[in-house]
């Protein structure tokens, strides 16, 4: 059986991915990786989750019996990382754009 | 003494860490302070790698358990629930030819920037992408990786865009932040899909438990895709030629031990994770044809090329090819014991050493372009000629790694890709051809280079150019040196260094078992 968040996710990387692949704009492709690291979260979140458990939270918990929180930390992490890959690729999409004037991939100076 | 191996794995990884963060600090003191605390930090770094390996040596792997109150104590309800790092012989290799050639770039760039602005930001990237290196090679556990995968690319994404001034340099750091952010990224789902099944993050219980299912198999393609696509093997290399061209000379050098780490993640996933699987064979043969191709393709491109470092920068893809060919045989005759025993660890171990010796050529050749960059200012070689009357040194190490990436003896290109060759041509007699006439080509393509930089009469715009700063000699003599002793005695690296790595990724239950 194949549940509903999994179908989400794959349906999610894929835009991603796609925007990745095929869009022009510099911002846009910086938009659709951060896409793909939302849906992986997304997946994380979901593989963690399990039906009438406990959050991980000490002080509020009622029983002992909790749910580990590895996902969880693993979420925080990727989202961290995340921030940090995405705020660099923005600022190397202002310094080409200060520098060329325009944000399409296509009118780059590079050679192959 | 003992408290440093004992707790050596965190400390290698802590030391450059808190130096990174200190040198922007230290850096307002003054350039010198900064660049000392920068050298010491490498230097501590390469004193406990060493002392580190030779303990791996001597007692096997070695497992540390982050946060625990005993390190050893890896699983204390059963299974592994903490981060643990894991050295075994080829995580202690492959950390001490980092950090040696992180020490190397760091003596070079001393005298080679001449920026001003922003050097205690440069000194903080090139530590945190020492840390990055590090990281990988010695954690034992999948999500870790990720995370120092993403450190590593962060970080020397920043530092190829270290010429801000250029557009170029940015466009190239947008490309490799692209694609090292997708490949992750593609890490991170694999690591997911394994998590899932398994809830283990850790490489050796992930191993022992391992039922090979479809998502596995899954899982097991884009780790090897992403692996792949970050060590710049071929259909993936077109980041490669703009990054290595981009980046600061020292930084070209550091780059390629940055391929080696993800190739050293290819190595580790294939042999150790996935070494138990009865269809391992096919990604082997998979790896083979990346190989043959990175070979072939990166060098016919390097050949009409005129700017020195883009290059060597597809001659990079083309011997990371050699790496892959060695990597992928082995992979390819896993199942089968006599195979192993005959050919199949002498490839590997062509494989390893050649990922050895081509961190100390490919370093030393980017150095030496460093070099002429730093005394004429053009990266054109139409425009170059009759450097070797005003810098015979550069001339010299610029020989010994021409010499050495084409495989020609006493160097230590020539003992790696013999072992290559040799047990390749008893796997397919073809794959070896080819593989040596990728050599001839490289050669022809540097006596190229060697032609037009080095030879011919003095040119009226070069009357000015002199010797470099003997720091950057120093800096290009470490691995000239190391060439050359690898080069002369190859049996005792091949048995000191190279076999116990080969023989500690075969062994994949003595992985296994120091976790679980």
């Amino acid at each position: 059986m194949i549940s509903l968040p999994f179908l989400a996710v794959m349906v999610i990387i894929s835009i991603g991915l796609s925007a990745v692949i095929f869009r022009r704009n510099l911002v846009k492709i910086v938009m659709g990786t951060s896409i793909v690291a939302s849906a992986i979260n997304l997946f994380i979140v979901s593989l963690g989750y399990r039906e009438g458990g406990v959050a991980p939270i000490f002080t509020g918990a009622p029983t002992l019996e909790m749910v580990l929180p590895t996902p969880q930390a693993l979420t925080l992490t990727s989202i961290v990382i995340d921030l940090a890959v995405t705020a660099m690729m923005l600022s190397f999409a202002i310094i080409i754009y200060k520098h060329y004037g325009s944000l399409d991939s296509r009118k780059r100076r590079l050679r192959e | 003494m003992s408290f440093i191996v004992e707790h050596g794995p965190a400390l290698a990884i802590a030391v450059p860490l808190m130096a990174a963060f200190a040198t922007p600090l230290i850096s307002r003191a003054g350039g010198r302070a900064r660049n000392g605390v920068a050298l010491l930090a490498l230097l501590l770094t390469e004193c406990i790698l060493v002392l580190l390996f030779a303990d791996v040596l001597s007692s096997g792997v070695r497992v540390y358990t982050m946060g625990a109150t005993i390190p050893s104590l890896t699983s204390p309800v059963g299974y592994p629930i903490r981060i643990i790092l894991e050295v075994d012989a080829m995580s202690a290799l492959m950390a001490l030819v980092s950090v040696t050639i992180a020490l190397a770039v760091c003596i070079y760039s001393m005298r080679f920037m001449r920026s001003r602005d922003g050097m205690g930001y440069y000194y903080a990237l090139l530590l945190m992408i020492t840390v990055g290196m590090l990281g990988i090679v010695m954690t034992g556990d999948l999500f870790n990786m990720f995370v120092f995968l993403e450190i590593l690319s962060i970080s020397s994404g920043a530092i190829i865009a270290f010429y801000v001034n250029r557009g170029e340099a940015s466009e190239a750091a947008f490309k490799y932040a692209v694609i090292s952010a997708a490949g992750a990224l593609m890490v991170l789902l694999a690591v997911c899909f394994l998590y899932g099944q398994y809830n283990l993050l850790n490489i050796g219980a992930l191993a022992g438990v391992m039922q090979f299912t479809f998502l596995d198999k899954i899982a097991l393609v884009l780790l090897v895709s992403a692996f792949a696509l970050k060590c710049g093997a071929v259909p993936l290399h077109m980041w490669v030629s703009d990054a290595y061209s981009e980046a600061p000379a020292p930084i070209s050098a550091a780059l390629v031990v940055i391929s080696q780490a993800s190739l050293y993640a290819l190595f580790r996933v294939c042999f150790t994770l996935f070494g138990a699987m009865p269809v391992i064979g096919v990604i082997g043969w998979f790896i083979i044809g990346l190989g043959v191709l990175s070979m072939f393709i990166g060098v016919t491109m390097a050949i009409p090329q005129h700017d020195i470092k883009r290059l060597m920068a597809y001659h990079a893809v083309s011997q990371t090819g050699y790496i892959l060919l060695g990597l992928g045989v082995g992979l390819a005759v896993l199942g089968n014991a006599e195979a192993i025993g005959s050919f199949g660890i002498k490839a590997m171990e062509g494989a390893i050493f050649h990922m050895v010796n081509n961190a100390l050529f490919k370093g030393l050749l980017f150095l030496t372009a460093g070099a002429i960059i730093y005394r004429t200012g053009t990266r054109d070689l139409n425009k170059l000629g009759g450097l070797a009357h005003a810098m015979p040194v550069t001339t010299c190490f610029f020989i010994i790694g021409m010499l050495s990436i084409a495989g020609l003896p006493p160097f230590n290109g020539f003992s790696s890709k013999i072992l290559i060759y040799e047990s390749v041509f008893m796997f397919s007699p073809v794959l070896s051809i080819i593989a040596i006439l990728v050599s001839i080509l490289t050669l022809a393509s540097f006596v190229k280079v060697f032609q037009s930089a080095f030879l011919g009469p003095k040119r009226r715009e070069y009357k000015d150019v002199k010797e470099v700063p003997v720091a950057m000699l120093i800096a290009m003599g470490i691995l000239a040196f190391f060439i050359i002793l690898f080069g002369l005695l190859p049996d005792l690296a091949v048995q000191w260094l190279i076999e116990p790595a080969a023989k500690a990724l075969l062994s994949q239950l003595n992985y296994v078992g120091a976790i679980v």
